[in-house]
């Protein structure tokens, strides 16, 4: 480590930046994996079924108690999974377009991840220099919000792309639910910042930094209803998985998908879910912060502790994503639209007003 | 043709903030995921390790079965191998000068007995057709093999599987018939 601090500024920054990249790349596939996991799992929980518990490599049978417990759990299936994706056989049919058919799938996974970028996953690690986050943007969430709305051309272009009925509607509702919800959730955050005063991710933890009491879900408990909701029609979870709707479109966009391009479109949701679940844990949940309210770590292991907390929240709130898979029947395409055009925005510009009149009386 | 209006109430502002159905969905999906989880009560039944209580009279695999002595019961008859709709029996019978029976009221038994179980039907026609009571329909269900010559089940395979029946045992009932017939008619009681 002596050596790192002999080099010049620029090029520790492009280290350390590149360290990180690759580390929060590494934890989100490694998450969108274990997350595909415990989507399974629950799922046949909640449906009176073990779920998937057959994989393991050779030598787990041999580790005692462990080892059968980890199959049982289906520990190894995302790896089972993974190489089933890359083995099958990716079809391209022949009437589609072929250029946008290839591009959508990494369209789709792209700004999911690129999202990541921008959410503060830890204070630091010692160093006060080096603030654990890729990129420490000032206008942080504007970043997100354009890059989340990227999201839906991957979508629409494969919907496109595929040259056929199914793919094409989930394509055209896609594209109508993110513009609808989009709105509702830009305008929910709104009031985040105006309580906070700025608009770095940063800041908005360090506001929210005291404990527990301090978190803003408290603050604006409507604002995180509201992004929350908004989350889930963004990531097209259920109950807003309209442009999927294996029941209806047989799958929707991704229909005439296969092998890689299929894993990728499923990458990208379960990815545009974590970063999702990221976003909301920053803005609402006091991001890094522990329940008992914490300053910027100036020790290794306190910088790890917080990591700690940012990913333990963060997977709770995947717990809820899959969850409500559950929980709730797909809504009605105008339901969906009423919902997002005619109670949420109002609610979120109502929210606004109020959280800005609160502001005005009670700054000084 | 008239039509009826049926008459739904207009939703309350409770139930249209979506509340109850949330709440709902959360007591009916947690009762589950407790049932499952913690009360070990899901319902799938892990086949290779548990298998399913096969019911009487269920017609699985035909085997050929040996009788109380453990010869074999098969004659050679071959009714089974001309009822058989697939025409998955075949049997080569012993010849003239072949292997006599291996048991007493009988002359002969199949040099070899063979049943396609690629083409068996489980339909039991040679169960009912067989006049000594030696194929069965058993509760085999799950018949596996790596090549279509595998499954093809020679006598040594068949009789082993079949294992012996000393259930129905004709011969003992026809020679009490038999009896019976000499004392005729029978002594008023």
């Amino acid at each position: 480590m002596d050596s790192i601090q002999y080099l010049d500024p620029t090029t520790q920054f492009v280290l350390f930046s590149i360290l990180k990249v690759m580390l929060v790349f590494a934890v989100a596939m490694t998450g969108v994996a274990y997350s595909v996991l415990v989507e399974r799992k629950v799922s046949a929980w909640i449906q009176d079924r073990p779920g998937p518990n057959r994989v393991a490599p050779f030598f787990v049978e041999f580790i005692p108690v462990i080892g059968p417990w980890l199959t049982r759990l289906g520990i190894f299936q995302p790896m089972a999974d993974g190489l089933k994706s890359f083995l099958k056989e990716d079809y391209t049919p022949s009437y589609v377009r072929k250029v946008y058919f290839w591009l959508a799938p990494a369209i789709a996974c792209v700004p999911s991840l690129m999202t990541l970028a921008v959410i503060p996953f830890g204070s630091t690690l010692g160093n006060p220099a080096n603030k654990m986050v890729i990129a420490d943007l000032n206008v942080g969430i504007l970043y997100s919000f354009g890059i989340v709305s990227l999201g839906v051309y991957g979508i629409v272009l494969a919907g496109y792309a595929a040259n056929s009925k199914y793919p094409f509607l989930g394509g055209i509702r896609s594209s109508a639910q993110m513009i609808s919800y989009e709105l509702a959730m830009g305008m929910s955050v709104v009031a985040v910042f105006l309580l906070v005063g700025d608009l770095n991710l940063s800041s908005v933890i360090q506001y929210q930094s005291g404990g527990l009491h301090q978190w803003l879900i408290w603050k604006q408990p409507l604002a995180f209803v509201i992004f929350m909701i908004a989350a889930f029609a963004e990531t097209n979870r259920l109950p807003f998985d309209l442009p999927e709707s294996e029941t209806e479109l047989v799958g929707g966009y991704h229909t005439e998908y296969s092998s890689m391009k299929f894993a990728l479109f499923f990458m990208g949701e379960y990815a545009a879910m974590i970063a999702a679940s990221g976003m909301m844990v920053t803005l609402f949940l006091g991001g890094w912060s522990s329940p008992f309210g914490s300053e910027p770590a100036n020790t290794m292991l306190g910088g790890l502790i917080h990591i700690g907390w940012f990913l333990a929240k963060v997977a709770a709130l995947m717990v809820v994503f899959i969850w409500t898979r559950w929980m709730l029947p797909r809504f009605r395409y105008d339901q969906l639209m009423d919902l997002g055009w005619r109670r949420f925005i109002p609610l979120a510009l109502a929210n606004i007003l109020v959280t800005a009149l609160i502001v005005a009386f009670t700054h000084k | 043709m008239s039509t009826k209006v049926v008459d739904r109430a207009p939703l309350t502002f409770y139930e249209r903030t979506y509340l109850p159905a949330i709440l709902g969905g959360i007591k009916v999906t947690s009762k589950h995921l407790f049932n499952t989880l913690v009360k070990g009560k899901a319902v799938t039944m892990e086949y290779p390790e548990q298998k399913w209580v096969v019911p009487d009279g269920y017609r699985g695999a035909p085997y050929l079965v040996k009788d109380q002595e453990g010869a074999t019961k098969c004659v050679s008859c071959q009714l089974c191998e001309f009822v058989c709709p697939p025409k998955a029996i075949k049997i080569t019978p012993p010849g003239p000068e072949g292997q006599t029976a291996d048991r007493t009221n009988a002359e002969k038994m199949p040099k070899e007995f063979e049943i396609n179980m690629l083409r068996c039907i489980f339909c039991g026609f040679c169960q009912e057709v067989c006049p000594e009571e030696a194929i069965f329909l058993q509760k085999d269900y799950s018949l596996t093999g790596l090549s279509r010559e595998e499954m093809i089940y020679d006598k040594e395979k068949l009789l082993k599987l079949g294992g012996t029946h000393a259930g129905i045992q004709k011969w003992k009932h026809k020679l009490e018939e038999a009896q019976e017939q000499e004392t005729f008619p029978v002594a008023k009681p």
